[in-house]
């Protein structure tokens, strides 16, 4: 797949907040309909699609899971028609004075209303208790004001109603993406150039491919969706923090020089190794991220459903995590994709076997 | 028959292999080599799962036999490499929860050769006196194996470096915290209760979560599960001669019975079934303070449709630092007071109501 | 209603030791239930109804369990060290009185306060039922104690300990009463251990394995002095919950829910609670998923030895849930 970026900017462009992922959904299924043998939706919202593989055994399968939900606001006061809000999945109140959103107004009189337009403010000083003069403003005292008035408000909007950033995409130079979501949605991405790259290769395996909902709010979709398929492996795409201004530590990693290959508790060792091996043998570049507890993805729930699956971790680095203004490189997208494919063309009827621990 | 009243040889060769023995949490492969040279005599089959738990059946005789899940935990708390900073120098991160304030000036073993290696800090003398009232941050620590070192990667594991020692009753070594669990399971394994079905799980990833048994529950989906772990005895003098309110449990008392604790509601049929065989073979045991911690019994009771379980703990001291201390008494009467236990299961003890 | 409620707020049945209010409503339930079942984790379900062609297995959660407190340590003179069951907040507990399981009422006293800035902690807290040292002590470690506070009708506003969740309980339990006729199998589970981390709300769901999961709890309102703003008050209905602390209610429920109160001129409000989550949560997460939301009774105080709740909500919520489990349900 050469270019990515349309359906990237496009999946960026929805809102999609953990709870309430019908709309990114609806455009990933669009997306997959030609590239799976069969879609379906599961209790909680997931997106699983299947493309069968060759093997006439009882059927081997693997899972690739990236969540497809995004952190954002939702209502929770209106008062004289401003609004007040609290964080869905976890949102820095520094970003937000300023930010430009979109309140998904769901009131009696919004039936044909597209998204409100909105931005989150931060009162004056005066307007605020003494303590918080020149400090950060915390979230209960920041509110969004849509410009109407309070009467058009109470009519449009209700407590509950969703606000996810209305950053538009930005195409930086040197061929990288600046959008809110990019976690997971760069995944997501990665996952579907596997998928094209898999139109033309062989594979025996089965291959799940799901969109999980609420991993922003405790794997709700990897817990359910990989008790339901029961995959022999799972492997989970993210996203991890790139190398950039305010974030040079030992777990970061620079933008454009591949994925990031978890290791730690959360992962299965030899799953680990052979990742490692295709992309040396591939000339894939990658790191190696050191992951001594939770890995902070969805892998955290694969591992350990039912009797326990063996599980990998790829994160795809991006900067400015949890912002409306991430940054990926395409680069490192396309390389995960295609290292995906790869691995699961490479798949036969031994390996699992080849993998167990003594 | 004549109860002993010691630790064989045997035994203590088993626990200081167990205790001298690397294993943190996701890395448990030499643990469960040890486990599987000391029973395959004994037993048939075993399994090992994904995440790495070891699972041994052994089948009782009779009918209506209850499936009985016994668990320890293989892992330790340690530290996992993180990055290498030449020269022999490398960051870590700690696996499990260790207090910072145990790290400075200790000798730590890194990866499966077990090269030595240690965690330095700087001289007092050049330290000021407000520095020195200060915990040194994990971001300041760091691992030094000599300057030359090759072999060692991030992801590579450590441990603190302390060998095993006999110090007349008691034991002294790394580990305890579940080695001695371990120790009393692979007991049992060459002599088990007949009268039930026994579904031995040696899990992985206890102290980053509980992650092991829970899917080894899940796998064997047991009627009951009796957790064998190890407990803090904070039995010191308190700082102002008050009582000591907090002690936990006690160094020499024998078995602790868990009632409750931070994860888990010991089953009640199962804690009254516990203490009546204690009182009826006279064997010492106490009740651990309720409150706080966590054992394996907090991912097992929750699995499937719940699973009636109970914890039961060796006392020791100093746990989650270089070098905790037990009472030999206390392995030998845990491991007593399990096998009565287990072998007075009444087959319908699930009926009883649960009160 | 009232005696209802007064009935099982006045049990004593703390996280884990929830025997004294299973039977209680086990004896409430009995003539009304097609089937009755306790499980390995002390659970109580009661299954109501046939599953017809469209109908659905719904489950409802109510936890029986209340927060309390067990006995660590008895001192040398008879004074009773504890460790908090569930989420207690040591603010609540100086000069209460307690009772346990066993019978036996004490008070909580405490060390002399040092520094006014601070509370007590827990562990400066000790319960005294009156005995003079520790053999004497009709209490030993592990022995386990509930507010003790009787429940009192003000009239519209009731109030006691344990409002939490048993309020939730008395609403199924006259739901189920209620019952005429549903297209829906419906599993009425009084749950165990849910202030402890709703673990008996995971196993039964996962022994129910039900198509959609719904929740009968507390939560907090927004209308005492300077409370943090929340859109919920005392009076003005059954809370519809959005969002909590833990989970999001799926929209599809919530919807639902909104629909079936309008069409039947229920007052209804809005809730989002930060901080804190219920039942609902757990049965979300169960096997393959299920839809969840969550029915809310508002009160004040809560995890306090007196929780206060508006009758009318009461009864609203029990009218919402029998017009919920009487419609046909489409998501």
């Amino acid at each position: 797949m050469n270019d990515i970026f349309p359906f990237l900017k496009n999946l960026t462009s929805a809102s999609g907040l953990s709870g309430y992922e019908t709309h990114v959904a609806e455009i990933i299924k669009e997306k997959w309909f030609p590239l799976v043998d069969e879609i379906q939706v599961s209790q909680v919202g997931s997106l699983h699609g299947v493309k069968r593989g060759k093997s006439d055994k009882p059927q081997l399968s693997i899972l690739i899971a990236t969540h497809m939900d995004a952190i954002g606001l939702m209502v929770t006061n209106i008062d004289d028609g401003f609004l007040s809000f609290t964080s869905i999945g976890g949102v820095d109140p520094r970003v937000l004075p300023g930010q430009p959103v979109y309140v998904h107004a769901s009131g009696k009189k919004s039936k044909d209303h597209k998204p409100l337009p909105g931005r989150v403010v931060q009162p004056s000083n005066f307007l605020l208790p003494p303590e918080m003069t020149s400090a950060v403003v915390p979230i209960e005292r920041l509110i969004i004001d849509t410009g109407l008035t309070s009467k058009q408000v109470i009519e449009l909007v209700q407590v509950g109603d969703l606000v996810s950033f209305a950053q538009e995409p930005l195409a930086l130079s040197g061929e990288t993406i600046a959008a809110h979501s990019l976690d997971n949605r760069a995944a997501v991405a990665a996952l579907t150039i596997c998928l094209e790259e898999l139109q033309t290769m062989i594979h025996r395996w089965d291959v799940w491919a799901v969109a999980t909902v609420q991993e922003e709010i405790g794997l709700v979709g990897a817990y359910t969706s990989t008790f339901q398929i029961r995959p022999s492996l799972a492997i989970v795409v993210d996203t991890t923090w790139a190398k950039g201004p305010g974030s040079d530590d030992w777990n970061t990693f620079p933008m454009g020089q591949g994925p990031t290959f978890l290791f730690g508790p959360n992962i299965h060792p030899k799953l680990h190794g052979t990742f490692k091996d295709l992309a040396e043998k591939l000339e894939i570049p990658f790191k190696i991220e050191i992951t001594g507890r939770h890995s902070g993805t969805d892998a955290f729930a694969t591992q350990v459903v039912a009797e326990g699956i063996p599980t990998m971790a790829i994160c795809i680095p991006i900067r400015y995590m949890h912002t409306p203004v991430e940054v990926a490189t395409i680069k490192d997208i396309q390389r995960t994709g295609r290292l995906l494919a790869q691995f699961i063309s490479q798949l036969d009827d031994d390996y699992m076997k080849s993998i167990e621990l003594e | 028959m004549a109860q002993t009243t010691s630790l064989s040889k045997k035994q203590i060769q088993i626990i200081e292999r167990l205790s001298n023995a690397m294993a943190i949490s996701g890395d448990e492969g030499e643990v469960r080599k040890i486990i599987l040279d000391e029973t395959s005599p004994y037993t048939s089959s075993h399994k090992i799962d994904s995440l790495g738990n070891l699972l041994i059946e052994i089948k009782g005789k009779g009918r209506n036999r209850v499936k009985v899940m016994l668990a320890a935990h293989m892992d330790e708390v340690g530290f996992m490499i993180s990055t290498d900073e030449d020269d022999g120098i490398y960051r870590f991160e700690t696996s499990g929860g260790i207090d910072l304030r145990q790290l400075p000036g200790k000798a730590v073993m890194v990866g499966k050769d077990h090269f030595p290696g240690v965690i330095g800090a700087r001289p007092i003398h050049l330290t000021s006196a407000k520095e020195r009232k200060e915990t040194i941050p994990l971001s300041s620590l760091r691992i030094d194996l000599g300057p030359g070192m090759k072999s060692i990667k991030p992801g590579d594991g450590a441990t603190f470096g302390t060998r095993f020692q006999q110090i007349g009753q008691s034991m002294m070594g790394k580990a305890l915290d579940d080695r001695l669990g371990v120790g009393i399971l692979i007991d049992l394994i060459k002599d088990p209760p007949p009268n039930i079905d026994l579904q031995f799980a040696f899990t992985v990833q206890e102290e980053t979560g509980l992650r092991g048994a829970r899917v080894a529950a899940f796998s064997f989906d047991p009627d009951l599960a009796f957790v064998i772990d190890s407990t803090p005895a904070n039995d010191l003098p308190t700082w102002d001669g008050e009582e000591n309110h907090n002690y936990n449990c006690r160094l020499g008392e024998g078995p602790a019975i868990y009632r409750a604790d931070g994860a888990s509601f010991s089953d009640p049929r199962l804690v009254r079934l516990t203490e009546e065989t204690a009182i009826k073979e006279k064997i010492p045991y106490q009740f651990r303070q309720p409150g706080g911690g966590g054992t394996d019994a907090g991912s097992i009771h929750t699995q499937r449709s719940g699973i009636p379980s109970i914890s039961i703990s060796i006392p020791g001291r100093y746990a989650h630092t270089a070098a905790g201390l037990a009472r030999n008494s206390d392995y030998l009467y845990t491991l007593r007071l399990l096998k009565a236990t287990l072998k007075s299961i009444p087959a319908n003890i699930l009926k009883q109501e649960r009160k | 209603m009232k005696e209802l409620i007064r009935t099982l707020t006045e049990t004593f049945s703390p996280s884990g030791y929830e025997h004294a209010i299973r039977s209680t409503i086990r004896g409430m339930i009995e003539p009304f239930a097609d089937e009755i079942k306790e499980d390995a984790m002390g659970n109580l379900i009661a299954r109501k109804g046939e599953r017809t062609k469209n109908g659905k297995r719904v489950m409802l959660a109510g936890h029986m369990d209340e927060i309390g407190l067990m006995a660590s340590h008895i001192d040398e003179k008879g004074f009773i060290r504890f460790t908090g069951i569930g989420g207690i907040n040591p603010q609540t507990l100086f000069g209460g009185r307690v009772k346990f399981i066993n019978g036996v009422q004490g008070m909580i006293g405490g060390e002399p306060i040092t520094d006014i800035s601070h509370s007590l902690s827990i562990n400066q807290l000790f319960i005294d039922v009156g005995a003079d040292n520790e053999k004497d002590s009709p209490i030993k470690v592990g022995d386990v104690a509930a507010f003790e506070r009787p429940f009192v009708d003000l009239g519209k506003r009731v109030m006691a300990k344990a409002m939490d969740d048993r309020v939730g309980c008395a609403v199924m339990v006259e739901a189920l009463k209620r019952f005429k006729k549903s297209p829906h199998e419906i599993f009425f589970v009084f749950t165990t251990q849910e202030e402890v981390g709703l673990r008996g709300a995971g196993t039964s769901a996962f022994g129910i394995d039900p198509e959609i999961g719904i929740s009968l709890d507390v939560t907090r309102t927004g209308d005492t002095p300077k409370a943090k703003k929340m859109a919920v008050t005392l009076g003005d209905g059954p809370a519809i919950k959005i969002k909590d602390g833990g989970m999001l209610a799926d929209i599809r429920i919530v919807n639902w829910m909104i629909r079936v109160a309008e069409k039947n001129k229920i007052p209804f409000q809005r809730e989002i609670l930060e901080g804190g989550t219920t039942d609902a949560k757990a049965i979300q997460v169960s096997r393959s998923g299920v839809p969840a939301g969550c029915i809310s009774i508002p009160c004040r105080y809560v995890h306090s030895p007196s929780e206060m709740v508006d009758i009318d909500d009461v009864e609203n919520s029990t009218r919402l849930l029998s017009s919920l489990m009487e419609d046909p349900i489409e998501l």
